[in-house]
């Protein structure tokens, strides 16, 4: 029957309960959704530095990524490719690489890009670039003269399909080493940026053009459960640690989308905070308020001889039924809005530059976390049912002889 | 046998930068099973009496026995448990929970005291048929009229058994033909359940029913008769 008297009493002024309730709402909502618009940012942001050639982990000479010349390249792979077979759990793929600057040029324009020689097999299951080409098609093994390029370098060099593109480079022998390559596909990428980065050869054509014989600039790997990727780079690390090969996790590849990524997290905290807050105190003022006005009844309870405990139970147990009406219609909203979005995603395409340079992309897909919904119910009904005790407490108070004299 | 005692009570309250005496010296022997009013002015200080017969307050010197139970040494927690078991209560006005029905507002003293819910719900019934509300059981206070409301709350106050029904001015909000009605009822209660009623009162009416009368002007017994209806 508490129960029962509990849900009554919240009834007793619906239009001040629906106007809690629509905070509660509201609150969780907002922390559901926005939540998810926020992971779905920094989920595609990772998933766009991963794709984008850097993958879950790689390997490269130790002083490459602090210049990343011709010089500094894994000379003998085969030895690193053993550790990796030894180490890798099933399912992870791995591809070799080439990976220098150079100069592309045709008669109209020159631009400094960075010059990728890959296996095109390997490259398919690891990058982007095999399933991004909307022109043409990628590379085979058998293109000595084939180039794959980014619609925006094309569109730069106000070239197409066919035409030639001359490409420039250093040599391990320290000579300018130039060849002519001719563009076999076009690749769309999510960020412009990235079209006009990267050209793509054959990893044979790179070595040969570099006089790099077998040499590599890099491995990258891609893992089936991300999750082992500290693991993973730890025993890699351990393998390779008598070589001059260093071995690098994606957080430490790219240490800016690390940055936004615990500055999300961080915006993610302080919206939960501030949403609570303000729902706390809307709480708090209603309860007392349904308190105030039912001060009498509560010296009665205490006539009857209801203990101070029980009083504080009555009073969070009425909170306990707006707290979880408001959640159940709140997480619907919020669950509802999301799926909603899916097969179109938010749109920002107007403000495609600055997601560029943050490393977003133009469409968002929100993503829901079980562990952001968790939390976001959790702070909303603990917290909830804590700013609650204050009233409870104060209904428990009351002396039955001053409240049945209250007015 | 005295089911309550009341010893020199005295009984001091604040009223702004006033002090009030409302009890000055009251000695009352209350026997089990009477039918006992106590009759004054407002402000006479009879609501204060009852107030701390029933453990809501406390005297500031004297001594209170209730049911053998002697209320200066008892702690708060004790004294909420002698009203529950030990002690009803019926109020001036009616102080029913208006969300709950009238059978659900005789149920929730047993509710509060840990009886099982098939028996507290028969109780209920048996009560209020008794009480003459067998067609209002679903009926919340709002629906109900003065003189019924005063019988739930009648039948709130001794479906629990106590030993003492504590009646604070309980025809106060009532019509004489009501209130005679409930005075009727309750007197039947105190026979047939061998209850002990003590009413503070001013109608005169009801200090008709009662059989013993207390007097009380300013904090003190002026009268005291044992009378025969």
């Amino acid at each position: 029957m508490n129960f029962q008297l509990g849900w009554r009493n919240i009834w007793r002024n619906p239009r001040r309960t629906l106007v809690i309730m629509s905070a509660v709402i509201i609150g969780i909502w907002s922390m559901i959704f926005l939540g998810a618009l926020m992971r779905g940012i920094t989920d595609q942001m990772v998933r766009n530095g991963i794709a984008t050639l850097t993958g879950h982990i790689q390997v490269h000479h130790k002083d490459y990524r602090n210049d990343p010349v011709i010089e500094n390249s894994i000379t003998e792979p085969e030895a690193v490719e053993a550790t990796l077979n030894d180490i890798l759990p099933p399912g992870s793929r791995w591809t070799p690489r080439v990976r220098v600057n150079a100069i592309a040029s045709n008669a109209r324009h020159s631009s400094g890009v960075t010059l990728v020689g890959v296996e095109p097999r390997r490259e398919d299951k690891i990058s982007f670039v095999a399933q991004a080409i909307t022109q043409g098609r990628f590379l085979k093994p058998v293109d000595k003269n084939g180039i794959v390029v980014g619609k925006a370098l094309a569109d730069k060099f106000e070239t197409k399909l066919g035409r030639k593109l001359i490409l420039m480079s250093q040599d391990t022998k320290r000579e300018i080493a130039s060849r002519a390559f001719r563009i076999v596909g076009i690749f769309r990428a999510e960020m412009e940026a990235t079209e006009k980065q990267f050209v793509f050869i054959t990893m044979s054509a790179a070595q040969q053009m570099l006089e790099l014989k077998k040499g590599i600039s890099e491995i990258s790997i891609i893992l089936t459960d991300y999750q082992e990727v500290n693991q993973v780079t730890v025993a890699l690390r351990t393998a390779l640690s008598a070589t001059d090969y260093e071995v690098q996790s994606w957080q430490e590849l790219l240490p800016m989308v690390t940055a936004v990524l615990k500055m999300y997290d961080g915006f993610i905290f302080l919206w939960f905070l501030v949403v609570f807050v303000a729902m706390g105190f809307g709480l708090v003022n209603t309860t007392l308020m349904a308190v105030f006005e039912r001060i009498r009844e509560f010296g009665l309870l205490k006539a009857l001889g209801m203990k101070p405990w029980w009083i504080i139970k009555g009073v969070l147990i009425e909170s306990f039924f707006l707290l979880i009406l408001g959640m159940v219609i709140g997480n619907s909203l919020g669950f509802l809005s999301i799926f909603v979005l899916p097969s179109t995603g938010i749109d920002l395409s107007s403000l495609a530059e600055g997601m560029e340079f943050a490393g977003m992309s133009r469409v968002i897909f929100p993503i829901i976390k079980s562990k952001d919904v968790i939390t976001a119910n959790l702070v909303v009904f603990v917290l909830g049912l804590l700013v609650s005790v204050y009233p409870a407490v104060k209904a428990a108070r009351f002396t039955p002889v001053e409240a049945m004299a209250h007015t | 046998m005295n089911i309550v005692e009341c010893i020199d009570i005295k009984k001091t309250y604040e009223q702004g930068q006033v002090e009030v005496q409302a009890l000055r010296g009251i000695s009352l022997s209350i026997k089990k099973g009477d039918f006992f009013a106590l009759a004054g002015p407002s402000g006479s200080g009879k609501t204060t009496i009852l107030n701390i017969i029933g453990g809501l307050d406390s005297a500031d010197s004297g001594r209170v026995m209730v049911d053998g139970n002697v209320l200066d040494e008892m702690n708060r927690s004790q004294l909420a448990d002698l009203r529950l078991h030990n002690i009803g209560f019926v109020f001036q006005a009616y102080n029913l929970i208006p969300v709950l029905s009238a059978l659900e507002n005789v149920e929730y003293v047993m509710l509060l005291q840990g009886v099982p819910v098939a028996d507290r719900r028969q109780r209920a019934k048996t009560i209020l048929d008794d009480v003459g509300l067998e067609d209002k059981y679903d009926r919340r206070p709002a629906e109900l009229s003065g003189g019924q409301q005063q019988r739930v709350a009648v039948a709130r106050a001794i479906v629990s058994n106590p030993s003492i029904v504590l009646a604070d001015e309980p025809t106060a909000n009532l019509d004489s033909k009501t209130g005679q009605g409930l005075l009727e009822l309750m007197q039947e209660m105190n026979e047939k359940k061998k209850v002990t009623f003590i009413f503070s009162t001013h109608d005169h009416m009801v200090m008709d029913y009662a059989r013993r009368l207390v007097k009380i002007r300013d904090g003190r017994v002026v009268d005291d008769q044992i009378k025969a209806r």
